[in-house]
């Protein structure tokens, strides 16, 4: 694998694609809070979502389904709110007797988890779609102009360019730990968890270093080319009429949204 | 032949001259000794190969020739003297180019880094967009303006990293290593782009045919001196004081 | 090769109420503005780019994974690591930098609870990993990576209780449930964390003692870090088996500080009949608490008598 699979743009000429950065953030937000702020059970309106999303994959020429097949990720932390399934309010819809345990299952409590699931699988798909016609320098861009402290934007901007450095490097020593490993699989195995611990631990601590050392040698990159401690950056963006339009599109739409959310 | 003692006088001191060294000398807060007195001139459009084996003191030479170390004696670039005080006039002057292009190429996009040098000489935006498409066209990688940098290949983010410095406008390039890492190909583009540049340079590399291609005056170092600074051709066919300086023949 | 980034920490959207969002966000802000105008004070201009480096070195780093136990692995959080080698206020910023990434770019986590999930992975992680840090900072090489041990488990479990009790408030889970569960999930979570940050904290000394040497951003912060850190852990100590045991104690005070309101607590009352097979409410959450409990006074009892002992020397 090559860290490049770690890029979540997908270079386009779309009206989405063409969006101003700040708008695409700020918009992206409101959708997710107006999502979250959904009541539960708010089915028409999670559907409107849902709908509006598919038809902005479309419009952005990644294909119907494209944040779709990607939303399963915050999936697992479902587990995380399992619980409120088995909630004693409401009227039981279904009784299960495992072992010594009843588990009855509540209607209210159906409904609860199912919008909890829901309107996280649908904030998912809106950031994947604000990623996929965005690219993240634009997007780190976007933050410093909507004011987030410079020296976060910075910091991220960094971390975004070493980010594939430094995972290419990680790469590099897992491929050599394994190719290391599977000649002594046997014997080695039996040095149990503080042996394979110790190993991660070591390779962590040559990564730190050779981060480290790297550092340096960026600052010194830096003030050959005449960095005195502040960092100056072009601002790219302009806002035009139809970022105007696009915000008070989706201010309507949100609005939609909560009504038909409230019936 | 070479010696350390009487190097060949081939470009005799000058006022023309657009990078002066004089009695260089550096040690490093542990105590090693990296530079024992080096004296140099380069003359505009000189193009000048370093060559010498790893300690040699190269690196620390080249990291003087702007300012980020600080030793004992002269630096002069088109005449003027390097001090604490000008450092960052001085360092709009002197490009200098790191070996590991992912140490030089430190920010997200191909523009934001050609643009770090001259948004930090403080210089219009309009001068700094001039600057950074100018600086592209010369490295022949204008196509790649809005590109990532992390995208690009080994031979690409060399030349960027050349065009993040011509982008300042120096009078003097200084090249750390510029061949290595790259395949026939890669190279070869770079050798071209090197001979096409019409400005001086200094170039530090362990890639020898590259010398002896490019490279009519060659200087080498060993143990923080100058051992030599002659006619490339002859300092090449002098096997003897190759290999006793680490070298070898192309 | 799977690239995984997902520690069980992230909270995507949708699970915290906006309520308990925002006042995550605004726990985290007052937090980051001050860590941002003390960093903005001390640091020298080299300092962007090493925290920039950080930054990508600990999100590479949690790639680094080893087998712990049947099938799962362990890997580095790196918030205490952070705190010990860069000093906390930077620490801070630098995880805040690499929690913005993940829920930016790979929807690892979500953005209106990211204010919580900086909280709970790397405001709180670090100072517990640099309070206890700091307590042994004068001490030799074999204290130091013991405490830094402690630390770095009692930092994942901090942040888990933090997430459980966010959770909770949001009125997405019952306390008797998700304390415990997240507590015990994250025991060999933080285990995993403490193995590899001591590894990595032992090689980095033998290699580059420097870096943590007298002049380092690591040696020159206050004594208060000790008392906040903990503090932290106490919390952790009292409030995980108060929580499982008594959950009713807990809602009681969410109620009278508006968190939840009556209707909704009684949801959560005495449940008939239930519990859940995998997380369990009975024996192996109370076990879980327990063994808990005496992990963290243990630990506790070591780092406050090294403490101690510094103090009297």
């Amino acid at each position: 694998m090559h860290s490049d699979a770690f890029d979540r743009y997908h270079h386009g000429h779309s009206l989405i694609h063409h969006i101003d950065p700040r708008v695409k953030v700020i918009l992206t937000l409101a959708l997710i809070v107006s999502n979250v702020m959904l009541p539960d059970g708010a089915w028409p309106a999670f559907t409107l979502m849902w709908l509006v999303l598919l038809i902005l994959n479309r419009v952005s020429g990644l294909g119907f389904w494209f944040t779709f097949a990607r939303s399963f990720i915050a999936l697992p932390f479902a587990l995380a709110a399992i619980t409120v399934l088995f909630s004693p309010q409401g009227n039981s819809v279904l009784s299960i007797k495992i072992l010594m345990w009843n588990l009855m299952i509540s209607d209210y409590g159906l409904i609860h988890f199912a919008s909890i699931v829901v309107r996280s699988w649908l904030s998912v798909q809106i950031a994947i779609l604000l990623v996929a016609t965005t690219q993240f320098p634009d997007i780190v861009h976007a933050f410093k102009h909507l004011h987030v402290p410079a020296i976060l934007t910075t910091i991220i901007a960094f971390l975004y360019r070493y980010l594939f450095v430094l995972v290419d490097e990680v790469l590099r020593l897992l491929r050599a730990r394994e190719a290391r490993s599977a000649a002594a699989s046997g014997s080695r195995s039996a040095g149990g968890v503080l042996w394979h611990a110790k190993v991660a631990g070591n390779m962590a601590g040559q990564l730190f270093l050779r981060s480290y050392e790297r550092s340096d040698r960026i600052y010194n990159a830096m003030l050959a080319r005449g960095y005195q401690g502040q960092m100056h950056t072009l601002n790219p963006h302009h806002y035009h009429l139809s970022d105007w339009l696009t915000l008070g599109a989706s201010s309507i739409l949100i609005i939609i949204l909560q009504w038909i959310g409230r019936l | 032949m070479p010696i350390s003692s009487s190097p060949i006088p081939v470009l005799p001191d000058s006022n023309g001259s657009v990078l002066s060294v004089k009695d260089l000398l550096f040690d490093y807060p542990d105590g090693h000794v990296a530079l024992r007195g080096v004296s140099f001139t380069l003359k505009a459009n000189d193009k000048v190969a370093l060559v010498g084996p790893n300690g040699a003191g190269k690196s620390t030479l080249m990291l003087h020739l702007n300012g980020i170390l600080q030793g004992k004696g002269l630096i002069e670039i088109s005449g003027v003297r390097l001090t604490r005080n000008n450092l960052p006039a001085i360092r709009s002057m002197v490009g200098l180019v790191f070996q590991n292009p992912d140490d030089q190429l430190f920010s997200p996009t191909v523009f934001e880094d050609v643009a770090f040098g001259p948004l930090h000489m403080g210089l219009p935006e309009a001068e700094v967009r001039a600057r950074v498409d100018a600086a592209l066209e010369a490295v022949n990688m204008s196509a790649y303006r809005e590109r990532l940098s992390h995208h690009l290949s080994v031979g690409e983010k060399k030349r960027i990293a050349i065009a993040t410095v011509l982008s300042m406008k120096p009078q003097i390039l200084i090249l750390d290593e510029p061949s290595a890492g790259l395949d026939p190909r890669a190279r070869r583009l770079l050798i071209n782009l090197l001979r096409d540049l019409p400005i001086s340079m200094l170039v530090s590399t362990h890639d020898m045919a590259l010398v002896k291609e490019l490279f009519t005056r060659t200087i080498v170092m060993d143990d923080g001196k100058i051992v030599a600074d002659g006619i490339t051709a002859k300092i090449m066919n002098d096997e003897k004081f190759l290999h006793e300086h680490g070298l070898e023949k192309p | 090769m799977l690239f995984s980034p997902a520690p069980p920490m992230h909270i995507p959207d949708g699970f915290l109420s906006l309520y308990v969002s925002a006042i995550c966000w605004l726990v985290t802000i007052l937090v980051l503005s001050l860590a941002i105008s003390k960093t903005n004070q001390s640091l020298g201009e080299r300092q962007v780019p090493l925290m920039g480096v950080m930054a990508a070195f600990i999100f590479a780093a949690q790639m680094i994974n080893f087998p712990v136990l049947g099938g799962t692995s362990g890997h580095l959080l790196g918030g205490a690591l952070a705190a010990i080698t860069l000093g906390p206020w930077a620490g801070m910023i630098v995880m805040t930098a690499v929690i913005a990434v993940q829920a930016l770019l790979f929807q690892d986590g979500g953005l209106t609870v990211m204010g919580a999930n900086i909280l709970n992975m790397g405001l709180i992680p670090v100072i517990v990993g640099y309070g206890f840090y700091r307590a042994v900072l004068n001490r030799n090489r074999i204290a130091k990576l013991a405490v830094t041990g402690v630390a770095a488990w009692l930092s994942v479990m901090a942040g888990a209780l933090f997430t459980a009790l966010q959770i909770w408030l949001s009125g997405h889970a019952q306390l008797d449930v998700i304390v415990p569960a997240m507590l015990f999930v994250h025991i060999f979570i933080g285990i995993g964390e403490a193995m590899i940050t001591v590894a990595a904290l032992s090689f980095i000394m033998r290699t580059r003692p420097d870096l943590l040497g007298e002049e380092s951003e690591s040696a020159k912060a206050g004594g208060g870090w000790v008392l906040i850190g903990l503090a932290i852990a106490l919390v952790v100590i009292l409030l995980s088996p108060f929580a499982s045991s008594d959950p009713d104690g807990l809602e009681r005070v969410a109620i009278n500080l508006g968190f939840i309101n009556t209707s909704n607590a009684a949801v959560y009352n005495i449940l008939p009949d239930y519990s859940i097979p995998l997380l369990g409410q009975t024996s192996s959450s109370t076990i879980a608490a327990g063994v808990i409990g005496v992990m963290v006074v243990v630990g506790l009892a070591y780092a406050a008598g090294r403490f101690l002992q510094k103090k009297k020397v």
